[in-house]
């Protein structure tokens, strides 16, 4: 009852701070997304580029938070960032390779080797395959990939709080340093429920981006 | 016209080199249907896909229309030569008219010339336009998704079509039926046609010319009768199998081996002519009867005649069943099996007697062929070594 007035009297701020998060997230994500897709497409090219690309993309993830953001704070004093949303977003932005470089790596490489064949002894270049066949048929793993990495940070950036970068992780933060039970499950709770909306919502967007002859396949798989 | 020219392709493998073709030279007219045959491993795909840069011949030219297509840029020649897999390889993203419209697409042709287009390759290949064209890929059976893969090769007319295995993943049922929906289609577009197969009846049923292969080499190239009656080694013999002879029914129709002579009576002649005729022709059990328009009508057995007085309209047994005279030798002999007969009357078009066929006929003819080892199928064959 307690934690519900809680949620009533500070509506607007836990808005505010749910936008922020979502806006941080979003940000990073998108161009993670940007930048990973291009790259797990580059990569299979060439297995050994795409066996180290791979790694050091796993190794990233390996890095705690707390300790990945310990490592930026000096470096990107330097340009005057240290703190606040550039470390934040920068951190969001290297943990989301991995899923997306590798979903994206994975699902153009297990595109069916006829169809493949097909598009090449119909006279596509290598662009007109990607852009006609390769892509579009990689879409919905490439997707999850997006997913993936989105509700997986949606929980970093919970972490971000304490470099100051704002968002539902500022609610965490301060119900631990103010003792304060309501802040501090109200914070946690909302994270948990952004994360899940969220991934429905990025479902419901994968659906329609799959190509519509493949819905078969992809409620299959 | 497809000339090979020497093409050979040996493959680096960790085990060694494996010569996957061997210095091929063939030719195949404009207009005909050549297959390759052979067993599994001897090179009849890696031939065919050397003609598109599937892939890369390691020596020898491919000429297109006497053209050697050595310089050509990859993607123009692969756009002018119709291509269709064994696996089909339909785009799942695309809808069935987006799929036979890609080559025409990549061409760079206007909307709704290609639309047209789509409509017309969707008559040839006798499937409903505005029941499929909407549809995806994965709504389609695999016959009829055969058929969209054929369309997809022709879409853009291209004069030379090569085909690996085309209706290889079709049940036999549904894949004598596209076999001959091609065959009909082809009687029309007349496109020059490169066509793998490891099914000796659908070679001899579909090729105009077949190229028998082993090993990497091409050790026969002839017409499908040439090939039957004349196997040029024991390996082609062996693999025709010991009962080419049988295959060649397939091959001959009634027409080139019936005789036109034949007996016969009329429902108003006495039985004592029937007699007289069966005689004069020297048949041994019994005659035909045919009615007034010419059609068969009835058999009249020598016993009857003999014992019986009468008119042979009240005393005639049923007649026995006819061969056509475009029927293939196969069908006349399952008929003759059947019926346990060794002779069956031959109608034309509109149903009249026009002569017989008899089993001695078949067999002389089949027989003929072997007796005499004709050197005339030369010149279809490869032969590398008076070349150039
Ligand atoms: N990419 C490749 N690398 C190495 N060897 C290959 C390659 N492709 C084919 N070969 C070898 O070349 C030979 C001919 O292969 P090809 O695929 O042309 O046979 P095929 O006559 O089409 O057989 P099938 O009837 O089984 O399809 C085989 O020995 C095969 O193992
Ligand atoms: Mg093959």
């Amino acid at each position: 009852m307690e934690l519900f007035r809680y949620v009533l009297d500070n509506a607007g701020l836990l808005g505010q701070l749910t936008l922020e998060h979502i806006s941080l997230v979003g940000v990073a994500v998108g161009i993670a997304t940007l930048t990973g897709v291009p790259i797990g497409i580059a990569i299979t090219k060439n297995e050994r580029l795409a066996r180290s690309v791979l790694y050091l993309a796993s190794i990233i993830v390996t890095i705690p938070s707390i300790a990945l953001f310990g490592v930026m704070i000096p470096l990107l004093s330097i340009f005057g960032y240290g703190i606040g949303y550039v470390p934040a977003v920068i951190a969001v932005l290297l943990y989301s390779q991995l899923p997306i470089i590798r979903n994206t790596y994975t699902a153009i490489n297990n595109v069916n080797p006829a169809l493949r064949e097909a598009a090449r002894g119909i006279g596509m270049s290598q662009n007109q395959r990607l852009r006609m066949v390769e892509i579009p048929l990689a879409v919905p793993v490439i997707m999850a990939g997006v997913r993936t990495a989105v509700v997986l940070n949606i929980g970093v950036m919970a972490i971000a709080a304490y470099i100051g970068a704002g968002g539902l992780g500022t609610l965490i933060s301060r119900g631990i340093s103010q003792s304060d039970p309501r802040q501090l499950i109200v914070g946690a709770v909302a994270v948990s429920l952004l994360a899940i909306i969220v991934d429905y919502a990025l479902l419901a967007l994968q659906k329609r981006l799959t190509p519509r002859g493949m819905e078969r396949d992809v409620a299959a798989a | 016209m497809i000339r090979l020219d020497n093409l050979t392709k040996v493959f680096d493998t960790p085990k060694g080199a494996v010569v996957a073709a061997d210095h091929i030279n063939m030719e195949v007219p404009r207009g005909e249907i050549c297959i390759l045959l052979g067993p599994s491993g001897c090179g009849k795909t890696t031939t065919l896909k050397m003609i598109n840069r599937i892939i890369r011949a390691t020596s020898g030219k491919v000429f297109l229309d006497g053209e050697d297509t050595t310089g050509m840029n990859t993607q123009d020649l692969r756009r002018s030569i119709g291509y269709v897999i064994q696996q089909i390889g339909l785009f799942p993203n695309m809808t069935i008219e987006e799929n036979i419209t890609v080559v025409p697409r990549l061409l760079g042709w206007d909307r709704t010339a290609y639309k047209k287009r789509a409509r017309e390759l969707m008559d040839m290949i006798a499937m409903d336009a505005e029941a499929f064209l909407k549809r995806y890929p994965s709504e389609l059976s695999g016959g009829q998704q055969q058929r969209i893969g054929v369309a997809r090769a022709l879409a853009a007319d291209p004069p030379v079509m090569l085909m690996d295995e085309p209706f290889g993943a079709i049940d036999p049922i549904n894949r004598a039926v596209i076999q001959d929906e091609f065959l009909k289609m082809q009687a029309e577009l007349k496109k020059t046609i490169m066509f793998v197969s490891h099914d000796i009846d659908e070679a001899i049923k579909m090729g105009d010319r077949i190229a028998i292969f082993r090993e990497g080499k091409l050790v026969q190239y002839s017409a499908p009768d040439d090939l039957l009656s004349a196997p040029r080694n024991g390996f082609v013999e062996s693999f025709l199998g010991e009962d080419r002879a049988l295959k060649r029914l397939n091959l001959v129709k009634v027409r080139e081996v019936f005789s036109d002579e034949m007996g016969s009576v009329k429902p108003d002649d006495t039985l004592e002519t029937a007699l007289s005729r069966i005689d004069d022709f020297g048949y041994q059990n019994a005659i035909l009867m045919v009615n007034d328009r010419g059609e068969p009508a009835g058999m009249i057995t020598r016993s009857v005649a003999r014992t019986t007085r009468g008119y042979c309209r009240d005393h005639y047994q049923t007649a026995p069943p006819v061969a056509q005279l475009d029927d293939d030798l196969r069908k006349v002999a399952s008929l003759m099996f059947a019926n346990d007969t060794t002779w069956l009357p031959c109608v034309d078009a509109r149903g009249r007697v026009c002569g017989h066929i008899t089993q001695r006929a078949m067999t002389h003819h089949l027989g003929s062929r072997y007796r005499s080892r004709p050197e005339d199928s030369a010149p279809l064959r490869s032969q590398p070594e008076t070349k150039e």
